[in-house]
């Protein structure tokens, strides 16, 4: 059949190569997309980005285009993430934890946490924004380093939460009925195994959970405040990059726009070194982790 | 000791199990009892339907910014999803492995990027482009600021989540099935079409619902090129104002007119519930398909 000159076979095989080639390019078209807008933003930097950038705070007349940093949004954004992850690791550790040792791991429990934790983790986080507001008002908070660090601990949870599921679901069963044959309390065992074997998969999640949570805007617009100057106590209002950047942004002036790209800059390699950071982690570490 | 040791833990774990559930319960009533009082006002259609919106005056109609919202989304999807499955089939059929295993990182920084970065690629490349180069293509003059750029800055965001859910759907078909039909003399993308593409339907549905909802509730990327003018917008080259939007550019103002506030929370309400029902029913499909494959 292959032989004879088949007008069909011919028409068949060519629609065969336009599909591999169109499926090709837009995977290239995918990949190319990070490309153009890391690409981009940093070529865009280049001309503001210098070390007074990162190390002073604003000055008077900054947002016209005069003297100064975005140090405010810098420390603001790593202190509010950084507290909210802290938050957000004690809350999913113990939560996983139980989900795969105390209840069975396809338990009702623990298929109805998962399900909630995944709707969570569909939620808009402009919602936790106004959640976060509404939780605010109701306890006479004003917008704080500390609301922020609520908000954005509840944003992150399921992130990081599922992500260590994800990795504990992996542990084989035996071992777990290893350390219960040797007399461990299920406690032990948590600590001792689970937690052991998973290292670098927690720390992954909770990287993943970090670069999350800092480059979220939507959820501290309501709940951080803006300030110009680094934050001294929970209570304080915090700046952060993200809305840093937008407020830049949306001035007329070119040099402060100039600025935004900048912190935009500064805010895409911290996620990027983040998350790079938790894959070399998870490579890394596996070594020791019994298969 | 160590049993009392252990079963405190229970105990707290135990209830920290509750937390995720719980909470999604009480942001729906959170929000639902801040936006009791613009619900008092009037019927519900009234502010649904309605595209008075005039804060100052008590009118708020929400039916503009619902629009706006949903132009944004569906223009993303149609943009977004072929090119997502394209992908997904291109990775899962055609990659040799190296391409497969280095491709997953890259979809994960995608995926990793803050909005407020994807705004600014899109007011630095996407508003541009629509503005000078799109626009004048169909004879019309477009600042840029518009519903299909914010449409274009979605799709690219909400690709590494189609992308993601469906290279999953494609990679659980089992590969005998694949073989049968190759060995009945199937070219490769006739293989795709009938066997992956169908037995994978359902699970790319779910990812569009996935991408859907993502999608309808992102907030800056959107609010910063998509014009935010509230009307009802009758073309892709239109602004648009939709509604993570409004909540994002008015919480400045809304303490201090009369029931701005609630209407906010309400907006926010309205965004959860939609986002909820796409959600949920997007897990109940990939529970029922990966169900089926094992």
């Amino acid at each position: 059949m292959s032989g004879v000159p088949d007008g069909r076979l011919a028409r068949r095989k060519r629609t065969d190569a336009l599909f591999r080639v169109l499926a090709a390019v837009s995977a290239a078209f995918v990949i190319g997309c990070l490309l153009l807008i890391v690409g981009a933003i940093l070529w865009k930097s280049v001309p503001a980005l210098n070390l007074s950038m990162l190390t002073r705070t604003p000055r008077g007349g900054f947002y016209l285009g005069r003297e100064g940093g975005i140090l405010n949004a810098i420390a603001g954004s790593l202190y509010l993430a950084g507290g909210a992850t802290l938050l957000a690791f004690l809350l999913s550790l113990p939560l996983v934890l139980y989900l795969n040792l105390y209840k069975g791991r396809d338990s009702k429990t623990a298929v109805w946490t998962r399900f909630s934790l995944d709707v969570l983790w569909g939620v808009p986080s402009i919602v936790y924004g106004a959640f976060g507001f509404v939780v605010m008002m109701a306890l006479g908070l004003r917008a704080s380093l500390l609301a922020g660090i609520l908000t954005v601990a509840l944003l992150e949870l399921p992130i990081m939460s599922r992500a260590i599921d994800e990795v504990m679901r992996l542990v084989p069963r035996e071992l777990m009925e290893a350390s219960d044959t040797l007399g461990a309390t299920r406690f032990e065992t948590a600590v001792k195994v689970m937690v052991r074997q998973t290292a670098p998969g927690i720390l992954t999640g909770v990287l993943l959970a970090f670069g999350r949570g800092i480059g979220d805007a939507a959820s501290v617009l309501f709940t951080a405040g803006f300030t110009d100057r680094v934050p001294a106590s929970l209570l304080d209002p915090a700046a952060t990059l993200p809305l840093a950047i937008f407020f830049q942004l949306g001035t007329p002036f070119p040099e402060v726009r100039q600025r935004a790209y900048a912190s935009a800059a500064v805010l895409t390699l911290i996620v990027l070194l983040v998350s790079l950071a938790g894959r070399a982690f998870s490579r890394r570490y596996t070594r020791h982790v019994v298969k | 000791m160590r049993l009392l040791k252990d079963r405190l833990a229970r105990r707290a774990m135990g209830g920290l199990a509750a937390v995720p559930g719980l909470l999604v319960l009480l942001i729906v009533v959170g929000l639902f009892l801040k936006s009791k009082a613009i619900l008092g006002v009037g019927p519900l259609s009234g502010l649904l339907f309605s595209t008075a919106w005039a804060p100052l005056k008590g009118q708020f109609g929400f039916f503009a910014f619902i629009m706006g919202t949903v132009w944004v989304t569906l223009t993303a999807l149609v943009l977004a999803v072929p090119v997502s499955i394209l992908t997904a089939v291109y990775l899962s059929e055609y990659a040799p492995r190296w391409v497969r295993e280095a491709a997953k990182p890259v979809i994960d920084l995608l995926a990793g990027l803050p909005s407020v970065v994807y705004g600014v690629w899109g007011v630095l490349l996407v508003v541009p482009f629509v503005g000078d180069v799109l626009a004048p293509l169909f004879g019309v003059t477009s600042s840029g600021y518009s519903i299909l750029a914010g449409g274009l800055v979605l799709a690219v965001m909400i690709f590494p989540t189609i992308i993601h859910v469906t290279l999953e759907v494609f990679t659980s078909v089992p590969r005998s099935l694949r073989d049968a039909s190759l060995s009945l003399g199937a070219t490769k993308w006739e293989t795709t079409r009938h066997v992956v593409l169908r037995k994978g339907a359902q699970g790319i549905l779910a990812a569009g619902a996935l991408g859907f909802s993502r999608a309808f509730g992102e907030t800056m990327a959107v609010l910063m090129v998509v014009g935010n003018v509230p009307a009802v917008p009758r073309s892709l080259f239109d602004p648009g104002y939709p509604l993570p939007a409004l909540i994002a550019n008015n919480y400045g103002e809304m303490m201090s007119v009369p029931r701005y506030d609630s209407a906010l929370m309400m907006a926010a309400l309205v965004l959860m519930l939609i986002v909820l029902f796409f959600n949920v029913l997007a897990r109940r499909i990939l529970v029922r398909v990966e169900r089926r494959f094992r």
